[in-house]
């Protein structure tokens, strides 16, 4: 049922929609919300409360109280009253509303169940805690978590000059001024009739104001995305917050604010038939009502009179001992100025004692509110010294916290709002403070003997609304990062994996025949991800002495050297190899995931040790394929006419020659321990390369390989992986690199930590092990002897090519002798393991350097 | 933290932008002064202009002073 066409009223009545509620159609128009077209249907109870289960329903109307949370397309605890209606979408209740059997807990539970009764009447015997804990939660509770799994959001970044939240008169007003003096001004507004735009500003509604944090930074969350505005200025024009009042039945569906009766009338929807007001300026609101052809019983207006006894049940109110039967009690203590969002931002606030109400004191750099949140036209009646009535009195609807809630905590100590608060969970529902903050701070004064301003608030934190969990997760500008063989790769069907910020090839099919192909005749890997830094200079040979712990000053000109990057504290952080393009020319290969750190190292040191060194990051400039197997200088020399014989190209070599006519850089090196060729050329030529390597390789039964093959053939090798098999305590010694530290250098990053850790000796070492049984243990289990932790496992995998489970572990040096017995976790049950030292194939690197 | 640090060379910008280089003027491996107060400190332009340069941080309101 709707009341008249009026002007201005916020339903399109051309234009009709429906949607499901509790499996029933229901009828509304564009522009009507999910709230108001169920209240014209008749809806009334909208949802049971969090502890007692009291049916509620729209008390404000605007967003604010927890009354008319419901499921919406499966997204629970949506303010329905908000919610636009689209058309087509699923609503449902939640719980039950008609027949609730917990509902026994408001009946019964009142002198048993003060706040925080189970933490004293229930918390012996210790053991049962957990079942009570359980039964608790699921008694107690909004909504469901859960929802559509599809449901992503967005985020991204603005800056303004002026940011203007809330769309109100005084909003749109300052919003203009500002526009005026020029600059790039955004406003935005929760509601959705606040869209009307504005000339020269931006408008955005709804979008809602979530917090204010450092920096003035304001999340602001429209539709499904989260927009993260920096601005110069922000203006609070966030309005005054209906305050309700404090008597016996103040939460029972009926019971309204008169911000509600104006919402509900501009849908068009009759808030009831017949009314009692008790507000102040109540006389214009029962003007209102009969307009409308509702019959008003009694208007108390409470700018003059004191507030009268008042009790209400559903369809009945008492009024000072007279009972009224009404549908409808429009009921206000008055307007409080809505300051949370200032005070994030800095703002202090103080009580006003003739007007009764909390306003912003003073206002940090950069920030203004204006109209009702500085306190215009604001005012609460504080409530009578002590009810007469009987019954509970809602201070906060949400956490259904009582009076007699709050005087009890006070009486047991929690005297200040903010022990209170925590006790109570007074303001911390949904509604954050909205409805309840100002009665909440006024039951704790009273019941502490204290005035409203001794009390204070409490500390204003983000966020001021509540936000899908979803909204914090949202995405960001995906950094990722494809290799320019990536077309490739998924042509080959490949399956790929996240490293670091890349995706590589993890296995194209079956990755143990690519690892065999590798073993036998050869395999191509692409190794473009590999981070690459050009340092050149007349400083650079002192460069990379001081900054890796092995020597570089008599590394000739086309070779290559293994390096270790360290921290100051002697920790291992990177590593990759060195290669001496010229005299200056150096090339420095490092992990696919540590470049960007040992890139930033590279330049800080530049400039401290004042070398004359120029250090350039061409990671992705270069495109790489590593070739492996012993087919592999036969395959090289398909592609190139250079020497790639054992004597003209020996093991770490490296030669600048044309590979399939690119101009390439050819290393001779094995990370998977066979005889290997790594390539890298310009990116531009990435698949051509690829095509002529494997195009050459055909006939050879050359196949491509991702991570999942070269973590196994690098682990039969016994080669590490920064990051796997090191950890933020690891250093080279225990790594089994200390040979190559060269400490009668003078300076280089590390020296002083690794001198000490020599000195001290090893507490543990990272040596190889192979299962008795076959069994391949999780990598990061546990190694124990005779039920002693020992160390963990960190890396593993069944290599067919030792015919044996293998893997590394960190061990102490007293269980890290070949052959030493240990038992490894495995799912709980323990598998005995042999330690192993050094390479599992090859160890002589006959093959490696062939 | 979501203050804004002025880039010697890109102005002022998020501070999610920078990688943080810890306090200078330290000899120490382990110990730092860790004030309370006024800090020099480096940082590191990561998504900007990849240049280090020095800030003076107040390390109780995060208020950079001076970048160079």
């Amino acid at each position: 049922m709707r009341l008249d066409r009026r002007a201005g009223e916020l339903i399109d009545r051309s234009s009709p929609l429906t949607f499901t509620y509790d499996g029933r159609r229901v009828d509304a128009f564009r522009g009507d919300t999910v709230g108001s077209a169920l209240y014209a249907d008749g809806v009334r109870v909208f949802s049971r409360s969090f502890k007692y289960h009291r049916p509620r329903g729209l008390l404000c109307c605007s967003g604010g109280c927890a009354g008319c949370l419901m499921e919406v397309d499966g997204i629970p605890n949506v303010r329905t009253c908000i919610h636009p209606v689209r058309g087509g979408e699923t609503v449902k209740p939640q719980g039950a509303l008609a027949r609730d059997p917990l509902v026994l807990v408001d009946r019964f539970g009142g002198p048993f169940t003060p706040v925080g009764f189970y933490y004293r009447m229930l918390a012996r015997p210790r053991r049962a805690w957990p079942h009570v804990e359980a039964l608790l939660r699921s008694m107690t509770g909004l909504g469901r978590a859960g929802g559509p799994r599809d449901a992503r959001f967005d985020s991204r970044f603005e800056q303004v000059d002026v940011l203007v939240v809330g769309g109100g008169r005084s909003g749109r007003e300052a919003a203009a001024r500002h526009e005026a003096a020029g600059g790039r001004v955004v406003l935005v507004d929760e509601r959705p009739d606040r869209a009307e735009p504005l000339p020269g500003v931006e408008v955005l509604a709804p979008a809602r104001a979530l917090a204010v944090y450092e920096g003035l930074l304001v999340p602001v969350l429209a539709e499904r995305t989260m927009i993260r505005f920096r601005a110069g200025r922000l203006v609070f024009a966030t309005g005054a917050l209906e305050q309700p009042l404090v008597f016996p039945g103040n939460d029972v569906p009926g019971v309204m604010t008169p911000e509600a009766v104006r919402r509900l009338l501009a849908f068009r929807v009759a808030p009831g038939s017949r009314a009692v007001v008790v507000a102040p300026g109540a006389g214009e609101i029962a003007e209102l009502l009969r307009s409308e052809g509702i019959e008003v019983l009694e208007a108390v207006d409470l700018d003059s009179a004191p507030q009268p006894v008042l009790r209400a049940t559903t369809g009945r109110v008492e009024l000072n001992g007279r009972p009224l039967e009404c549908d409808l009690l429009v009921a206000s203590a008055g307007r409080q100025p809505a300051w949370a969002l200032p005070a994030q931002a800095g703002a202090t606030v103080a009580y006003d004692a003739t007007r009764g109400v909390f306003v912003p004191a003073s206002l940090p750099d950069g920030v203004e509110v204006v109209g009702a949140a500085a306190g215009e036209g604001a005012g609460a009646v504080a409530p009578p010294a002590k009810s007469e009535a009987k019954g509970r009195c809602f201070v906060c609807l949400c956490e259904d916290v009582t009076t007699k809630d709050v005087e009890r905590a006070v009486l047991e100590g929690f005297d200040s709002i903010e022990l209170a608060k925590r006790y109570t969970t007074v303001t911390m529902g949904p509604c954050q403070g909205r409805l309840c903050q100002l009665t909440s701070i006024r039951a704790v004064a009273r019941a502490a003997g204290e005035g409203e301003a001794a009390i204070g608030t409490t500390t204003a934190r983000p966020p001021w609304l509540s936000t899908p969990l979803g909204a914090f997760a949202a995405r960001h500008h995906a950094p990722g990062k494809r290799t320019p063989m990536h077309g490739r790769h998924e042509e080959l069907g490949c399956e790929m994996v996240w490293t670091g910020i890349w995706r590589r090839p993890h296995s194209y099919s079956d990755h143990a025949a690519e690892t065999r192909a590798v073993h036998r005749t050869a395999g191509i890997c692409d190794v473009s991800s590999l981070g690459k830094l050009l340092v050149s200079g007349p400083g650079a040979v002192a460069f990379l002495e001081r900054a890796f712990p092995n020597r570089y000053a008599n590394l000739a000109v086309g070779r290559v050297r293994y390096a270790v990057l360290n921290t100051d504290t002697g920790r291992v952080i990177d590593d990759g190899t060195v290669i001496r393009l010229a005299d200056e020319d150096f090339l420095v290969t490092t992990t696919s995931t540590g470049v960007d750190v040992v890139f930033e190292s590279f330049l800080r040191w530049s400039g401290e040790w004042g070398l004359d060194v120029a250090i350039a990051n061409v990671s992705s400039a270069l495109a790489g394929i590593s070739l492996s197997g012993p087919a592999a200088r036969e395959l090289m020399e398909q592609l190139t006419t250079a020497d790639v014989s054992p004597e003209g190209f020996t093991y770490l070599d490296a030669r600048e020659l044309p590979v399939a006519g690119v101009p390439a850089l050819a290393i001779r090196i094995g990370f998977v321990g066979e005889l290997g060729f790594e390539l890298h050329f310009p990116a531009a030529f990435g698949e051509h390369v690829w095509d002529a390597v494997l195009e050459a390789g055909d006939e050879l039964g050359v196949l491509p390989y991702g991570v999942e093959s070269l973590k196994t053939l690098r682990l039969e090798k016994g080669h590490i992986l920064v990051g796997q098999d090191t950890d933020s305590e690891s250093n080279m010694f225990e790594q089994g690199l200390g040979r190559m530290v060269a400490f009668e250098k003078e300076h280089f990053v590390g020296k002083l930590a690794l001198e000490h850790l020599r000195d001290a000796g090893d507490r543990r070492l990272l040596v190889g092990f192979r299962t008795d049984d076959g069994t391949v243990p999780r990598e990061g289990t546990s190694v124990l002897r005779g039920g002693r932790l020992l160390g963990r496992v960190t890396s593993s995998r069944w290599s067919e090519e030792v015919g044996a489970a293998i893997g590394l572990a960190l061990l102490p040096p007293e269980a890290s002798e070949a052959g030493e017995r240990v038992e490894i976790d495995v799912d709980g049950r323990l598998v005995g393991a042999s330690v192993h030292v050094g390479a599992f194939f090859d160890p002589e690197g006959a093959r490696l350097r062939s | 933290m979501s203050f804004l640090l002025e880039c010697p060379h890109c102005g002022p910008r998020p501070v999610g932008e920078f990688a943080y280089g810890g306090e200078l003027g330290t000899e120490d491996l382990y110990l730092r002064a860790n004030v309370q107060g006024v800090q020099r400190e480096a940082w590191f332009h990561r998504f900007g202009c990849e240049v280090w340069f020095e800030a003076e941080r107040d390390t109780r309101t995060n208020e950079v002073l001076v970048t160079r």
